[in-house]
């Protein structure tokens, strides 16, 4: 009999040498990145290439495996966002049965694996979306206010506290927005809709003087 | 606007962010092949027009992606509540006040039995 983890699971990136381009890669070419000044009262910032990863499956088995694994607990209130203690590691409550991890690029494999070790027989799914997604971070004083106008969803810190993550409208894509520090935002977009929204960003951006660490 | 309270992720959101998918409470005929032509046409394809207590099924697209039930009055669209699959509406035509909390109880203590509602 085959080994179940090696037949499930495969390495996106088997050779960290190939030469890869960020999701937003063109966007810079053709649309630019304002640099920040004094007068950015918000900056941009990706974070590309992490290793995102959907976990499905039963909270108790993925919260065993994540803690072995990871040293992580899984969020069980909806709208969780867990960081360990060096703030680069991250889960998210997507769905009742649904977390997003995301790790630094490169570990998300070793991860996935370790995972499925510690999952053994039990019922669950977990899928490498790296590819298909990006990060974008906003930080500074204008950072809320860029996403009010860009979101429905109550960005207030009575509504929105440090620590929370949800699933939303964003400009006319969708987008998860996510709070990990008092000053800092964070958006995870479609690979596919990431020019769209670098470009929103930027227009919406303008009046508060958006700059952009590429 | 409807601000809808999702009860997966147990908090309002904006209506642009679910999808109404029809009438709820649609039970597929155990033995399809046993129907007749006027039964199943019924299943497939004839829906309820209220006026005034309907019960609906929507999905949250953009958020948890799950779908789940509203009572609503198509007259004065007021929804009156929210709830998971698999449980039991409180308002209903007969019950436009609400069924009794006794009552309620006892419909979700036979639902809970049911095999596969409780994940």
């Amino acid at each position: 009999m085959s080994d179940p983890v090696a037949t499930t699971a495969f390495d996106t990136r088997p050779d960290t040498s190939v030469p890869t381009e960020s999701p937003l890669a063109w966007s810079y070419h053709e649309t630019g990145c304002p640099g920040v000044s004094q007068k950015s009262r918000v900056v941009l910032r990706e974070r590309a290439m992490l290793g995102h990863l959907i976990l499905r499956g039963g909270a108790i088995a993925l919260d065993e495996a994540l803690r072995e694994v990871l040293g992580l607990a899984l969020p069980a209130r909806p709208g969780g966002l867990n960081h360990d203690s060096e703030g680069v590691r991250s889960i998210q409550w997507l769905s009742p049965d649904e977390w997003l991890v995301i790790v630094p690029g490169g570990e998300a494999f070793a991860l996935e694996q370790r995972l499925r070790n510690a999952l053994g027989g039990a019922h669950y799914a977990i899928v490498d979306v790296s590819g298909g997604q990006t990060l974008i971070e906003l930080e500074g004083e204008a950072a809320r206010e860029l996403l009010m106008k860009s979101t429905p969803y109550d960005v207030h810190p009575a509504n929105f506290p440090v620590g929370k993550g949800v699933t939303t409208v964003f400009a006319k894509a969708t987008a998860i927005v996510r709070r990990p520090t008092e000053d800092r935002w964070e958006l995870v977009v479609r690979r596919s809709f990431a020019d769209y929204c670098y470009r929103w960003l930027l227009d919406a951006g303008e009046e508060y003087g958006v700059g952009v660490e590429a | 606007m409807f601000h809808i309270y999702c009860p997966y992720c147990e908090e309002l959101r904006e209506e642009e962010e679910f999808h109404p998918k029809g009438q709820a409470h649609i039970a597929r005929p155990v033995d399809p092949e046993a129907c007749s032509d006027e039964e199943w046409g019924d299943y497939l394809f004839f829906r309820d027009n209220p006026r005034g207590i309907h019960h609906e099924l929507w999905v949250h697209a953009v958020g948890c992606r799950k779908f789940f039930n509203i009572t609503r009055n198509t007259v004065s669209y007021e929804i009156l509540e929210t709830y998971r699959m698999g449980e039991q509406p409180r308002f209903t035509a007969g019950h436009p006040e609400g069924k009794p909390a006794e009552q309620v109880a006892a419909e979700a203590e036979a639902v809970s039995r049911q095999e596969g509602v409780k994940a």
